[in-house]
């Protein structure tokens, strides 16, 4: 009875255990999506692409276009400049510094997105701790206006987007073998030549899907702008909030949406060919 | 050549600390911010009290969005790590067409942006009667956490050996008993950094969250976004304070789930 079973029954359907979520994603998530791209090209029974024609015809939205790209390179940049020298420390520490060190980018990580954006307002503000202790010992004699322009925006994304860039960084550098480095000294070349020649070259494919990942994440942000940054240079995901909220423009939004979505999908899919990028929410060790 | 290395990992140091300082700013700065006796963002503060801690556990706009947000991520949870673990399940263990595509499927709520998750299923669940109520809201945020959970089940469940299985099932077990008494215990912690996730991405979701929300369903990062966008509320740093406790606990749970997994 037992060896029936276990020969002839093993295993009863278990693909229709994939039914319920599938169903739930498609009826209410991909439906939705949809028939929001739906409406950016259908209009009154008729086709049309005159809200993608917008897009590119009026100034002001090209800008925000323009800028919202803009951004997303910057934070990249930014991302890799500071994130690349923790990746690399985090790499070659193990024991209790490691996991201090992977600490230090998780907790916030998991730190509710307002609370840190909140923070920042606190810290960056004209009458803020930052403004105010360098003011006291000296160092300015008005405060920096870091708050409410492109550089608050930057200061915001960056702080969220580092763990993005270091994650996949440190999964490339912890495979490398380093004999390959102790192999390019002593064949002779300095410490610069080294890293230049070998290390670098080496752990591109991280450097690769972590500045992928950040730009494309960045290219959607809105919680960040929003509160960071001032009125005037807005970026697409507020435009998209406005034409909803304020000036009740649906096909415009749901054509910026459509492009945004797209944008992404597309990033996400050249960043998976250098990282398997589920890996950055529960499969890190 | 050794000095040369020392000094260079000294600098590479401080340079590390700087971004783990540089990280950690914006959460330390809530924290002397909350316990201001003022009504504005000064710095230093005037002097100090738990005012903000008291108004926060007296306004019924504010304890009643954390009640609200504890019913939606409560119930997200339940329903997204069940849901979730279900469909990781199949995942793994049988072979069907168009698998990579349904598991594609999976991952995308978390690959397309907030904003245009948000404005999406405004449009569709304001049709259905879903807008600004809690079921409407609890149905977004877990189509939101499933990724999570799936993404967490899944890498337990392709270390799993299922042989162990294969031996209950063999020895009399019906499968319902294999799961519950030999997989479920072997995959839980997965299954619990699934819930995790679910739970505090339900709990901290801002954007989608703003559309979904009416009046008398505001969750506690709505208010949170009123609070920080139309005023400046101190209420604000006290509840980001209480939220910093709430991520650290959390992490501490994901760590030592990490720590106990095969």
């Amino acid at each position: 009875m037992a060896a029936t079973r276990a020969a002839g029954f093993t295993r009863p359907r278990a693909e229709l255990l994939v039914l319920p979520g599938l169903l739930m994603i498609v009826a209410l998530f991909l439906y939705p999506l949809v028939s929001l791209v739906g409406i950016s090209v259908y209009e009154k029974g008729d086709w049309t692409l005159r809200h993608y024609q917008r897009l590119i015809d009026v100034p002001a939205y090209v800008r925000v276009l323009q800028r919202t790209l803009i951004m997303g390179a910057a934070t990249a940049f930014l991302c890799l400049l500071l994130g690349y020298p923790l990746a690399y420390r985090i790499a070659t520490t193990s024991g209790r510094a490691r996991a201090a060190l992977i600490a230090g980018i998780l907790v916030p990580f998991w730190t509710s997105l307002l609370v840190r954006t909140y923070g920042w307002m606190v810290m960056l503000n004209p009458q803020g701790i930052l403004n105010k202790a360098l003011i006291s010992t000296g160092l300015l004699d008005s405060p920096l206006i870091l708050i409410n322009n492109t550089t608050g925006v930057l200061i915001g994304m960056t702080q969220i987007m580092l763990p993005y860039m270091v994650l996949p960084i440190v999964a490339v550098m912890v495979r490398l073998d380093p004999a390959l480095m102790r192999a390019a000294r002593i064949l002779g070349a300095g410490p610069v030549r080294a890293f230049l020649r070998i290390y670098l070259p080496l752990t591109l494919p991280g450097i690769m899907a972590g500045v992928l990942l950040v730009f494309t994440i960045s290219l959607g942000f809105f919680v960040i702008p929003a509160l960071l940054g001032g009125t005037r240079d807005i970026l697409l995901a507020q435009l998209v909030e406005v034409n909803i909220n304020s000036t009740l423009n649906w096909g415009l939004a749901a054509a910026l949406s459509t492009l945004l979505v797209v944008t992404t999908l597309l990033l996400y899919a050249i960043a998976h060919r250098y990282f398997r990028v589920s890996a950055l929410w529960g499969d890190i060790r | 050549m050794k000095r040369e290395r020392d000094w260079s990992e000294s600098v590479l140091n401080v340079f590390v600390g700087l971004v783990l300082v540089f990280l950690a700013l914006p959460t330390l700065a809530v924290i002397p911010m909350s316990f201001n006796s003022a009504e504005l963002l000064v710095f230093p503060p005037p002097g100090y009290s738990t005012r903000w801690f008291a108004t926060f556990f007296q306004r019924s706009e504010w304890y009643g969005a954390a009640i609200n947000s504890l019913i939606v991520a409560l119930l997200t949870t339940a329903v997204a790590t069940i849901v979730g673990t279900a469909a990781s399940m199949a995942l793994a263990r049988s072979r069907f067409r168009l698998k990579g595509a349904v598991a594609v499927v999976f991952l995308l709520p978390m690959m397309v942006p907030a904003i245009v998750t948000g404005v999406a299923l405004y449009r569709s669940y304001a049709v259905w009667g879903l807008a600004g109520t809690i079921p409407g809201l609890v149905l977004a945020h877990t189509i939101v956490a499933l990724p999570f959970v799936v993404i967490n089940v899944s890498a337990v469940l392709n270390r799993m050996d299922w042989r162990m299985e294969q031996a209950a099932l063999s020895l009399g077990a019906s499968h319902l008993q294999a799961f519950l008494r030999v997989t479920l215990p072997i995959i839980k912690p997965g299954v619990m950094a699934g819930a995790l996730f679910a739970f505090l991405t339900s709990f901290d979701e801002v954007v989608v969250a703003l559309f979904m929300t009416g009046v008398d369903t505001v969750t506690l990062p709505v208010q949170m976004w009123a609070g920080i966008r139309f005023e400046i509320n101190p209420v604000v740093a006290a509840v980001s304070v209480m939220l910093v406790g709430l991520s650290v606990f959390v992490f501490t749970v994901y760590a030592l789930l990490r720590r106990s997994q095969p």
